[in-house]
């Protein structure tokens, strides 16, 4: 029996204007979301909204578009706190993405509590932005990071982390859901893991945000991470979520105007959270819209989109084992909307370029993973990744362009 | 395959990046370098033997694309029994046309213009033009030839 859809997908796809964009004579068949989602109407909207009607510069204009921009802004902050579970607005920094949100954490909580000697447990299944800022703190600090292994699935080898935990261990920051390969990570279990040996608890939760519903309290986590644009928001805005005690703690990350509460040349106070990390003239109007996108998500549903995207994964995963020679990088029993792979004899470019020519829209690279990619020992995959607008038609398509490329490459 | 695909993917690319010529390490090189595009992983390894001024051989071992595996063993064949000042006039040739800067030119390319249809690619130009980076890497590294002016 055929599951009814979650929702009228026709209809959500008409809310994608550039869905019906023509790709070489072809509708662009878009399977690229892990790497950037498009964005709904309501949310190009609500950003020309507040150019129209209420723009000038923030928390400082005693006048009426001031204060009318201050009150987006702030609206959009109160928002994204109900859509991560945030306890309060106050907790909720708004950054450019997640690689701006886990640059501040690593540089700002790893000055705070990193001492030579002390440990940084990561996971082998970080994305670049999730190793190299740890890196740098551990320059300067003199502490170590560790990385834990991943099985073959490509799942988190969760005895090989629990074994790499120890006294020495301050801070742990793990993926919540692979970027690579879509693995959604255990994050309850690390929680616990992490609170037994006194660990702060990061997740990168770039590629969690646009899938699962979040509720960062339950996670258990110290602080989480996510971009605007990877959950139908406008790039160059995303947030940063840290407990308020905690954030009050550590010391501030960039300094300049907003984020003081008085400056002399002998002592320079700090404003509190949110202020105190949001140094200079902000991305004003970025926030409004990933509140649109936040809206536009739980209209629809966050579960209902994670429903929608498991049946068209599951059936790019049966089309695309069809095909000979190609093998699935990644197979994990929770997984997220991402199907990493690689063929034999046709290089993931290649693959890239003729899909391309039939309007099929994926990525090809290491993703910014390259010590996963070497764990698999492939230098780069191909990567289909679904958002709440594909279709199995889509994937059909996909599944043919491979079909080319095979008829292409294989002598 | 359509129009544009086999401009791109011409039949002499599709022939060299399944059967590399010069496929191997050089013993007897007496020069080497490495490329590596941290874009897409594609990585490469050229060895040369260069005598009297001129390369008398060329080698490449390396994992990457099509293009960029078809442009490394057609290198190896254009840049035989070149003087070294010629080898590197052949990068600069060679860049221009898939850059599209210049117009392919089969006097000084040769065979070389069936990666003319690159230029149409923006994103796969690298690919192309790793090898070549690496020869001049290569020739270069001696620090006689190039560096006399």
């Amino acid at each position: 029996m055929i599951a009814a859809p979650a929702y009228d997908l026709e209809k959500v796809r008409a809310d994608f204007p550039i869905l019906s964009e023509e790709v070489r004579g072809q509708r662009i068949a878009y399977l690229d979301n892990a790497a950037s989602s498009q964005k709904p109407r309501a949310v190009l909207d609500a950003v020309d909204h507040v150019y129209e009607t209420g723009y000038a510069n923030i928390h400082r204009g005693v006048h009426v578009l001031s204060e009318r921009a201050t009150e987006h802004y702030e609206r959009s902050r109160r928002r994204m706190a109900k859509f991560i579970g945030a306890q309060s607005a106050e907790e909720v920094i708004f950054v450019r993405g997640t690689t701006e949100g886990l640059n501040l954490v690593a540089s700002s909580l790893g000055r705070y509590a990193l001492r030579e000697g002390d440990e940084v447990l990561l996971t082998g299944m970080e994305h670049h932005s999730n190793i190299v800022p740890w890196q740098m703190v551990a320059d300067l600090t003199g502490a170590k990071v560790l990385a834990a292994p991943v099985t073959d699935r490509g799942e988190l080898d969760m005895d090989g982390f629990a074994a790499l935990l120890s006294d020495r261990t301050r801070i742990v920051s793990v993926v919540h859901v692979s970027n690579a390969l879509g693995t959604v990570n255990p994050v309850d279990e690390i929680a616990r893991l992490a609170k037994d040996r006194g660990a702060y608890l990061v997740l990168d939760g770039a590629q969690a945000a646009p899938h699962l519903k979040l509720d960062v309290q339950e996670l258990g986590c110290d602080f989480y991470c996510l971009s605007g644009h990877k959950m139908y928001g406008p790039s160059g805005i995303g947030v940063l979520w840290g407990k308020k005690r905690l954030l009050e703690a550590i010391p501030p990350y960039q300094g300049g105007g907003e984020m003081i509460r008085t400056v002399s040349f002998e002592r320079t106070t700090y404003a509190e959270p949110p202020a105190k990390f949001e140094a200079g003239t902000p991305n004003i109007a970025g926030p409004v819209g990933l509140a649109a996108a936040a809206d536009y998500l739980d209209d629809l549903g966050i579960p209902e989109v994670a429903e929608h995207e498991a049946r068209v994964r599951e059936y790019a995963e049966s089309r695309l084992s069809e095909i000979p020679g190609l093998r699935v990088v990644g197979t994990a029993r929770e997984k997220a909307a991402v199907v990493s792979f690689v063929v034999d004899g046709v290089h993931p470019h290649d693959l890239g370029t003729v899909l391309d020519q039939e309007g099929v829209a994926v990525r090809t690279g290491h993703h910014c993973t390259q010590p996963l990619m070497e764990r698999f020992g492939v230098p780069a995959t191909a990567r289909a990744s679904f958002g709440l607008y594909n279709t199995e038609a889509e994937v059909d398509r996909l599944a043919a362009g491979l079909r080319t490329a095979l008829e292409v490459f294989r002598p | 395959m359509n129009d544009a695909l086999r401009d791109l993917y011409r039949e002499v690319i599709l022939d060299h990046s399944r059967r590399p010529r010069n496929y191997g390490a050089m013993d007897a090189a007496n020069r080497q370098s490495d490329g590596f595009n941290p874009l897409c992983g594609d990585r490469l390894r050229l060895f040369l033997l260069v005598e009297d001024g001129a390369v008398r051989q060329a080698s490449f071992v390396g994992d990457g694309c099509a293009i960029s595996t078809a442009s490394a063993s057609l290198l190896t064949e254009a840049t035989r029994g070149l003087p070294e000042e010629e080898a590197l006039e052949l990068v600069e040739n060679f860049r221009g046309m898939v850059a599209g800067e210049s117009e392919p030119d089969g006097e000084s390319l040769g065979k070389l213009t069936v990666f003319a249809g690159v230029r149409d690619y923006p994103t796969r130009v690298k690919c192309a033009t790793l090898a070549w980076h690496t020869l001049r890497a290569a020739i270069e590294q001696s620090g006689e030839t190039v560096k006399t002016e």
